[in-house]
């Protein structure tokens, strides 16, 4: 039986919601029908409008999707002035404040806190830059994601910029492929590093050179079914085909008209393509698309670079881990990226990235997978000037090791799938880290990710220490906890983390960080990397090194903070909360 | 009255009558020492899979684990709460001890 959600669909979805929503909009949040909240909430998705968790009704959280993470010169600047006047809400963030950019693990932008009664406003001045919400979420191709640096990378294989950009154009809005059976994560990847992270996306074109016709043709390898979520992580498939740059469009669209086709779409749960790969395999796969997508003869896979990855990866192989840092570009300019700190940034600090990109570079800022930003285009003479701006004292690009390998996703802040508070919860740690351990000589890259729950937006499966937000009791009463995972990484041979210590009380877990690293140190061979460390090691001599304990970190949300309308509101009880709230913000009387 | 249970978000929390009722992250107490031996399993809620109305019980599928011993898995139907004349009515699920029923028989 189809699900209520494909039914919905079925109805009304894709572009046509636009019209529904704007005139929502217009007549207010309480003009929608008591009993079609599921239904409208569910197909606002797909326009980028993700409805907030419970206590927040009537507020959203609304992504903007930036292909390959490019904003464009000009772009930037209406990001932080929308966040400044409609991403405030009721209550304020002690870190971060009331107004603030997130930048997200998939080169997005979020904002929260949005009035659907702000929707029109907003989208004027979305669109008036070329930036859009459409298919930021919901059943359809995602924003695409790829090495932030394409087209500007001196050790690029092929340019995936291009690519990239004709995907977003042909598949944006696009009819036939707007009603998947689930999401559809595509990444596309030019670098010799890795930095698309295809392993981990539904879709993924990696750079390759296949002799076609006696003449070494650069293009991409096609893998498919990679996706964390769910407790079901899974690295993409080879499934051996090359495609040209020229091809790339043609035969994404027949890849994503198989999933059209053939995903469940009587389960959701089992509806991403990961799963449909598990049943079919690569090679039945590969036979379906020829046979009955793809209308000429499709290449057999070509050479790879997945030896040289380094993002991510947790390897020393000389290189890049993250985008941090100035480098150059092919051009002979620079680009310059900035640490960003559990990827979110105040407003002001927002609105002076969009001034520093401008003044010092084209006034394009890129956004990376690692929640971080970089500003292109630097010419040689104005790198010191550009360094010497405030904006990168906070936003360093040479940062800590424990500030730069920090990420973390939306958590019980926002969101209803959490378990615990993450972003303000990481930056608590990475202070303390940075404050009270040293990481072993050599050691510049360590990266920790937090995610709330088993969804893996932070990406926790992927770091040298993963961590996922559970639940434990602790002198009897309930607290959050975390599980710690080790092992992961990406690279030449991507691993996911084993969950090796579970359910650790929050406030111990930097206890537990600090006594593996310890404990690393003093086992340490050479200058293994912390991953090399872990891959030698056995799984129960390695829960033996975690050892969580308390030390002089404090942290002040143990309490179940979803059982709150927001955690850090003064009087945080859900009786308290105002919302439903109209479009002002003044509550919405419950018998209105 | 026709009653609407569902499950949203990606098995974030329960829906009735399209308002959130039940919502994943919940501390239960279950009277199931079949799940993973624990007396009553200390049972944290990591995604509702399914809802169902059994005359004015209404029930919920999950996926979590028992955080005094960290099986993990699903155990049978647990009641969430009431309906009175089609309103839901809530039960107080993380004080008290909540039955659960075996099979897959709800609705
Ligand atoms: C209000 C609720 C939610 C918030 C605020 C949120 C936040 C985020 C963020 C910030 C990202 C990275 C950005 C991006 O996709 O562009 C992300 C990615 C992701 N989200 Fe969520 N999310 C929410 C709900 C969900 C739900 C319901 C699921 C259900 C499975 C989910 C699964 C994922 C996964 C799997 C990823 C990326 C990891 C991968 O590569 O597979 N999120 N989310
Ligand atoms: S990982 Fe879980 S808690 Fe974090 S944003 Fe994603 S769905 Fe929410
Ligand atoms: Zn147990």
């Amino acid at each position: 039986m189809p699900t209520d959600v494909e039914r919905w669909k079925s109805e009304v979805y894709g572009n046509e919601i636009r019209e529904h929503l704007l005139e929502f909009a217009e007549q207010g949040w309480d003009t929608i029908p008591e009993d079609e909240r599921d239904a409208w909430f569910e197909r606002f998705k797909w326009w980028g409008l993700y409805h907030q968790r419970n206590g927040q009704e009537s507020y959203f959280m609304m992504r903007i999707g930036t292909p390959n993470g490019v904003l464009t010169p000009g772009q930037t600047e209406v990001v932080a002035e929308v966040a400044d006047e409609y991403a405030r809400g009721p209550a304020e963030n002690p870190i971060f404040g009331n107004g603030y950019v997130d930048w997200t693990t998939r080169q997005s932008i979020q904002l929260h806190w949005i009035k659907l009664e702000d929707i029109p406003e907003i989208f004027e001045k979305l669109e008036s830059v070329g930036l859009s919400t459409q298919q930021a979420c919901g059943d359809s191709w995602r924003n695409i994601v790829g090495c932030p640096v394409a087209g500007k990378d001196k050790h690029e294989h092929v340019d995936a910029l291009p690519v990239a950009m004709e995907l977003n154009e042909t598949f944006k809005g696009n009819d036939d492929h707007s009603n998947l059976p689930r999401k559809w994560k595509v990444s596309v990847t030019g670098c010799r590093e890795g930095c698309g992270q295809g392993d981990i996306n539904d879709l993924a074109l990696e750079p390759a050179t296949k002799e076609i016709d006696g003449e070494e043709t650069r293009g991409f390898n096609i893998r498919i079914g990679g996706g964390l979520s769910r407790n079901e992580p899974r690295l993409a498939r080879d499934i051996d085909v090359f495609v040209t740059p020229e091809q790339a469009a043609e035969v994404s669209g027949a890849i994503s008209a198989l999933f059209r086709e053939n995903g469940d779409r009587d389960n959701r749960y089992n509806a991403r393509i990961k799963f449909l790969m598990d049943e079919w395999g690569a090679e039945k796969f590969r036979n379906v698309l020829q046979e009955e997508f793809v209308d000429f003869e499709l290449e057999t896979a070509g050479e790879d670079l997945r030896s040289e990855y380094s993002y991510n990866s947790g390897y020393a192989n000389g290189g890049h881990a993250d985008h941090v840092g100035i480098h150059e570009q092919a051009d002979g300019n620079y680009y310059v990226g900035l640490d960003v700190l559990v990827g979110r940034m105040g407003v002001d600090d927002t609105k002076e990235l969009a001034r520093v990109a401008d003044e010092y570079g084209s006034g394009e800022v890129r956004v990376t997978q690692r929640q971080n930003v970089i500003i292109t285009d630097v010419p040689e003479e104005k790198l010191d000037a550009l360094q010497d701006e405030e904006l990168l004292d906070h936003y360093s690009p040479d940062p800590h090791p424990f500030m730069r390998g920090s990420i973390a996703c939306t958590g019980t802040e926002f969101c209803s799938l959490s378990i615990v508070e993450t972003k303000n919860r990481q930056v608590r740690y990475a202070r303390w880290l940075k404050e009270n351990v040293e990481l072993p000589a050599g050691v510049e890259d360590f990266h920790i990710h937090l995610s709330g729950c088993t969804a893996s937006c932070a990406q926790p499966q992927i770091a040298d220490i993963s961590l996922r937000g559970m639940k434990t009791r602790k002198d009897g009463e309930p607290v959050e906890a975390l599980d710690i995972g080790l092992g992961g990484g990406l690279g030449e041979n991507p691993n996911f983390a084993e969950w090796v210590t579970q359910r650790v009380p929050v406030d111990e877990v930097p206890g537990a960080i600090k006594n593996l690293l310890a404990n690393f140190e003093e086992r340490r061979e050479g200058d293994e990397t912390f991953r090399e460390f872990v891959a030698r090691t056995d799984e129960e001599d390695l829960a033996e090194l975690v050892e969580p304990e308390e030390t002089s970190y404090e942290d002040p949300m143990m309490h179940n903070t979803k059982r709150t309308w927001y955690p850090y509101a003064e009087d945080d009880s859900m009786d308290a909360s105002p919302a439903p709230t109209h479009g002002d913000g003044t509550p919405i009387a419950s018998d209105d | 009255m026709s009653v609407s249970l569902r499950v949203l978000d990606d098995g974030a929390w329960v829906s009735v009558n399209d308002a959130r009722e039940v919502s994943v992250s919940e501390l239960w107490r279950l009277d199931d020492p079949s799940f993973c031996g624990c007396e009553l399993p200390d049972f944290v809620v990591e995604n509702v899979l399914d809802v169902g109305a059994d005359g004015r019980t209404v029930s919920a599928k999950v996926y979590g684990q028992c955080i005094a011993c960290g099986h993990a898995g699903v155990p049978g139907w647990v009641p969430v709460g009431r309906l009175r004349e089609g309103e839901f009515v809530d039960i107080d699920r993380e004080r008290v001890v909540l039955p659960v029923r075996r099979g897959d028989d709800s609705e």
